[in-house]
């Protein structure tokens, strides 16, 4: 893909990304940033290709696999903490 | 096949805004949150279907042993450790992302720059210098996040650690950090690249380690939102190793929201971000206001309660202590009581009390406190020259008056929730030592004010006892 497109899709993720949270009451700061921390194990996607394919000698094909089991801690667990929390937050019984 | 898997992508990412929206309001939340994860997992699914991977037996199990270990943690940690939590798993993700960056100059190792050129149609010195970027970013963010644990967790000292050249040691290794990008940016020659790299991801995880250490426990709510800004921006470098849309897409609105998130924490305590990072707040134990020999009054229990009983309107303020002492089931049924008894009861939250941003809402919604009691500094401050009682439990530097009207106070300027102008004061605490950032605190020795000692649980457990035996 063509390296200015991507740097384009990176300036405008920054600026959605501002837009996004600038607005978020307290109250929701803890699993908004934990809901987001899981967002960042996107570099999952990262590890599967790593893992995946055999080009890259026996280093490479480990390095990748041990990027895909911290990547998915951090996706599984990020989204599962983040929905236990967010449980709490919901209203009781009214 | 491409354009499909790359739209596919696009979705993903679609899925990953929309799901940050909805965690903006407490309505859509948990909604927000399933959503994301179906964006994360539509992006997993069309991964594997990618026609360049060849074997799916290692996923399978990298996969199965990360979702096993993650939902565990999840399930099993308690609420009050969750701060310490979600840095561990940012810590993962930043390693994750050095080891992707890592992976790739392996697999360039393994084919050569001309074949890996032509594969990815991209320049050598920019894949180098992304390779770095990802490497370096993840490794600051994994070691980083990682002290921080153990700072939360309280397997390192929470406190600032100072020493001197600390600075100056921070400059060197910065700098070699710098030239060793530099160089290995430019040269074409890959076994001494790979030894330059080396060095590099050593030095990163030693950069990670220094930048936290001089951080104190009370500045963590900014550590953690940086971190998690890292993170993101890790993942969104090595989106540009692997040119790869959703990583940059996902990584940069997690960059972005969590940098907001470390300004919000530092409009809060009105200081700038290079200062909480480098000042070594607390480190050194201030003397700051240490001339004044009032003491502080001690008050048991039992006068404790009948101030409550008499009292029309009480104010929580909560700290890191309530945390600590799991506290927030007592303090809940003891506003219930309270409120039984006639008296309005609310909470008031500061943006960074705690050791994450919003660490005592989630405490205070775990024991079933009413989202609309949980006031913020700026409604509940106007409020507190009519409250009959503050009640502050575990909470030292926002309640410092000192912030206020002490011009030589390193927290002078802050915003605080003003509890002294309460009529009366009750303040929870362990001891007679200071709070976590070492500063005195003139709130415990004014005039209005009340020190119950002792474990914050017990004390309340006993308020709430007290309470029930009177009706």
């Amino acid at each position: 893909m063509d390296l200015v497109l991507l740097f384009f899709i990176f300036v405008l993720s920054a600026f959605l990304g501002l837009e996004l949270i600038s607005k978020v009451p307290s109250q929701l700061h803890t699993p908004l940033m934990s809901g987001s921390n899981a967002i960042s194990g996107i570099t999952i996607v990262g590890a599967l290709l790593a893992t995946g394919s055999e080009s890259e000698g026996s280093l490479g094909m480990i390095l990748g696999f041990a990027a895909l089991v911290m990547a998915t801690i951090n996706v599984v667990g990020g989204y599962a903490v983040t929905d236990r929390m967010l449980q709490m937050f919901k209203k009781k019984g009214k | 096949m491409e354009a499909l898997i790359n739209l596919a992508y696009v979705a993903a990412a679609t899925l990953f805004v929309f799901g940050i929206k909805m965690l903006g309001s407490a309505n859509t939340a948990r909604r927000g949150n399933l959503i994301s994860g179906v964006g994360m997992l539509l992006a997993v699914v069309v991964t594997l279907v990618d026609r360049s991977i060849l074997s799916y037996t290692w996923i399978l199990v990298g996969l199965a042993i990360g979702g096993v270990v993650g939902i565990l943690a999840a399930r099993l940690v308690k609420m009050t450790s969750m701060p310490e939590l979600v840095a561990l798993f940012n810590g993962f993700g930043g390693l994750a992302s050095l080891l992707v960056a890592w992976a790739e100059l392996e697999k360039i190792r393994a084919m050569g720059w001309g074949p890996y050129e032509q594969l990815m149609q991209s320049h050598p010195m920019f894949s180098s210098f992304v390779i770095y970027a990802a490497m370096l970013i993840g490794g600051v963010t994994f070691t980083g996040s990682l002290f921080a644990y153990g700072k939360l967790s309280g397997k390192v000292s929470g406190r600032a650690m100072v020493f001197g050249g600390q600075k100056a040691i921070n400059i060197l290794i910065l700098l070699a950090i710098v030239g060793l990008g530099v160089f290995f940016t430019i040269t074409s020659d890959l076994a001494v690249a790979e030894k330059v790299f080396l060095v590099a991801v050593a030095l990163s995880l030693l950069f990670g380690v220094m930048g936290v250490m001089p951080i104190g426990g009370g500045d963590m709510p900014v550590v953690i939102s940086l971190l998690n800004s890292l993170s993101g921006l890790a993942a969104s470098a090595a989106g540009f190793v692997i040119y790869n849309n959703v990583l940059i897409v996902a990584g940069c609105l997690v960059g972005a929201s969590g940098l907001i998130l470390t300004v919000i924490m530092c409009k809060a305590m009105n200081r700038s971000l290079a200062n909480v990072l480098f000042s070594g707040f607390g480190a050194s134990s201030q003397s700051v206001g240490d001339d004044d020999d009032r003491e502080p009054k001690a008050l048991s229990v039992e006068d404790a309660y009948y101030v409550l009983e008499a009292a029309r309107s009480v104010v929580v303020i909560p700290g890191y202590g309530m945390a600590v002492a799991q506290a927030q089931h007592a303090v809940k049924e003891m506003a219930g009581l309270l409120e039984e008894n006639g008296a309005e009861v609310n909470f008031a939250i500061h943006p960074v009390a705690g050791r994450m941003p919003g660490h005592m809402n989630v405490l205070l919604a775990e024991a079933d406190v009413e989202y609309e009691k949980l006031l913020e500094m700026d409604t509940v401050n106007p409020m507190m020259p009519t409250v009959d009682v503050a009640i502050v439990i575990g909470a030292n530097d926002v309640v410092n008056p000192a912030a206020a009207d002490d011009p030589s106070s390193p927290i002078y300027g802050m915003p605080i929730i003003e509890a002294h102008k309460a009529k009366t004061v009750f303040v929870l605490k362990r001891g007679q030592g200071k709070g976590f950032s070492g500063l005195v605190n003139k709130l415990f020795v004014l005039e209005n004010t009340n020190m119950i000692y002792g474990d914050a649980k017990a004390t309340i457990s006993s308020i709430v006892n007290e309470l029930k035996g009177a009706q």
